[in-house]
């Protein structure tokens, strides 16, 4: 900052600007004038053909009656608190897995990295193949498991005197129809970010090169088992790396869109209908510009809540050296 | 290390490596077999007889226009990457080496802008690329590109602050302007950072499925993504055979640019979480 009293240097600030120049246009642009619209249309009628008409605050009114604004507003935070969790402590176990000292380490890097390079798109579509509920490979790999598993619980239930019914359901145990079946839609979406780990894994392999060794044979020489190492030094330094990941994957998932149009279509039911894919339903199939954009505005207010929480406990966990 | 818990780490990895790599061998499996050894259970790894032909069928599908879809979405990647480069480098060259009253609130916006997604946005620009007639041309794709990338702003504004002040203070007393300084000072020295944006937003442009789903409305158009999608909701979803064939070409090229570009790729993503 420049002390307040110094005058400008015209010359300077003309030049300084012209150099920012296409971000200041850019910001203009693409940023605050669709931010002030996007707040303007929240608030109209508008289907793009006609000039927007003020309703006031109508399209809040009713989104707050629409059962399928609640539902993708739920879908998307059952989605984000369960795939959240998991993915970030799959990372850190792979980063941790990855950062072992191995002559077949950067094989197995590449490998694990690998699913991150393949568009949206195609990723769903070879995953759509793989959960098929008829001829599908996971499907097929779970029959077995299933059927001797079902079969050891059928023997048990009778064995405790449990409903003939019961006993018949647990020993036809059948994988379940992936995408066919709400739960499972869900659920085999949640899996599926589990194989896009591999941008997070490198952050924290990144992040774990930078943890001193000595540090590490400190907590040996005080006799800290590897279990113990990891709680005690591995996760606490890598906590700024977890928050950062952790911001990444609450504007993320938010945003997630490609996977569930291309391999459920919001389906079964609206089951994997989630926020961003109703958002563009409203916006460009119906062309109902206002209720689209007051979900936008909605969900700004939402990743901003959900972030200051993240940054106010981050006091509390966050360690920087 | 032991061998005991090195055998256990091998072990976990092992089982994820088939985990991560699983998918891309099925589906290169199914995408040389035939429909009728496709559906076929048990399923066999192993394709008999191979059939190439799948990937004649795709590429000579009239719903499906391989060269023109690579074209396209090669055509937008690369300018993507190079307005990225080009302006990202020069806004973040001033924001961190020249004094101007307000450049703290211009970076402060391009930190917040971070923070909101393109789907809040995607109704105004929408509205704003119909009024000047783009919508249905690629413009929207890469043209804001040329205007900043928050992000890339934010990276090489990290790398052009360890530049040390003399080497920009040496050249001005030499009589270099800002721009030269820009140009032979610091483009040069900070390579491997620009190398990282060019590919992040190359890569970014190619695998993008939304903007292209919004804004592309003639099938001529369309990006490998989008016409994947296209294809896959044409032929119904049943031949998953040439759908997995149409995958594998989607997928080759990026694939491809990691393995000649892989040390910038692991830098930059590393980078990108340390800063």
């Amino acid at each position: 900052m420049m002390p307040r009293k110094a005058p400008i240097n015209w010359r300077g600030q003309l030049l300084g600007m012209l150099f920012a120049g296409p971000y200041l246009v850019g910001a203009l642009v693409f940023l605050l004038l669709p931010l002030a619209m996007s707040l303007y249309y929240s608030f109209c009628n508008y289907n793009m053909l006609q000039p927007p008409l003020w309703v006031g605050w109508m399209n809040y009114r009713h989104l707050l009656h629409d059962h399928v604004f609640w539902r993708s507003l739920v879908n998307t935070l059952i989605y984000a608190a369960i795939s959240l969790p998991f993915t970030l402590s799959l990372s850190v176990l792979l980063a941790v897995l990855l950062n072992t000292p191995l002559k077949s380490q950067a094989l197995y890097r590449t490998i694990i990295f690998l699913p991150c390079l393949v568009p949206m798109v195609a990723s769903a579509l070879i995953w759509q193949w793989l959960l098929n509920s008829d001829v599908g490979l996971i499907d097929y790999a779970l029959r077995g498991p299933l059927h001797l598993a079902g079969g050891v619980l059928a023997g048990l239930a009778r064995l405790f005197g449990a409903a003939s019914s019961t006993v018949l359901t647990l020993r036809n145990l059948q994988p379940p129809v992936w995408l066919g079946e709400p739960r499972w839609a869900m659920t085999a979406i949640i899996l599926m970010s589990f194989w896009g780990v591999g941008q997070t894994v490198v952050i924290f392999l990144a992040g774990l090169q930078d943890i001193p060794k000595d540090l590490y044979e400190a907590a040996e020489m005080d006799g800290i088992g590897a279990v113990g190492r990891f709680f005690h030094v591995t996760l606490p330094m890598l906590s700024p790396v977890i928050f950062f990941n952790l911001i990444m994957g609450i504007i993320g998932s938010w945003q997630i869109f490609d996977v569930p149009y291309v391999m459920t279509n919001g389906g079964p039911g609206r089951s994997t209908t989630f926020y961003t894919m109703y958002l563009f339903d409203n916006a460009f199939t119906n062309l109902r510009m206002g209720p689209a954009s007051a979900m936008a505005w909605i969900q700004l207010l939402i990743i901003l809540f959900f972030t200051a929480i993240a940054f106010i406990t981050a006091k509390k966990w966050v360690h920087y050296a | 290390m032991k061998l005991r818990s090195r055998l256990l780490v091998h072990f976990c990895l092992l089982l994820a490596a088939v985990a991560y790599l699983g998918p891309f061998l099925w589906m290169i499996s199914t995408s040389l077999k035939k429909e009728s050894q496709a559906v076929q259970m048990p399923p066999q790894w192993i394709p008999h007889p191979l059939e190439l032909h799948n990937y004649a069928r795709v590429f000579n599908s009239p719903a499906f226009d391989m060269s023109l879809y690579a074209r396209n979405t090669l055509i937008i990647a690369l300018l993507a990457a190079l307005g990225s480069v080009l302006s990202s480098s020069l806004v973040a060259y001033s924001l961190a080496k020249m004094q101007w009253r307000g450049r703290n609130v211009v970076f402060g916006i391009a930190l917040a802008s971070m923070m909101i997604p393109f789907p809040v946005l995607m109704v105004p620009l929408y509205r704003i690329f119909r009024q000047v007639g783009w919508i249905g041309t690629n413009l929207p794709l890469w043209l804001p590109a040329f205007f900043g990338v928050p992000f890339f702003i934010f990276l090489l504004r990290q790398f052009y602050l360890t530049i040390p002040k003399e080497l920009s203070e040496a050249a001005v007393m030499d009589g270099c302007t800002h721009f030269g300084i820009w140009w032979r000072i610091m483009l040069p020295l900070t390579r491997p950072a620009l190398a990282v944006v060019g590919l992040f937003s190359f890569m970014a442009a190619w695998n993008n499925f939304l903007g292209p789903l919004v804004y592309l409305t003639h099938q001529s158009t369309f990006t490998l993504p989008l016409a994947l999608q296209f294809y896959q909701s044409r032929s119904g979803g049943t031949t998953y055979n040439l759908l997995m064939a149409a995958s594998v070409i989607v997928i080759t090229p990026i694939l491809i640019l990691f393995f000649l570009a892989q040390k910038t790729f692991v830098r930059g993503i590393a980078t990108t979480g340390l800063k």
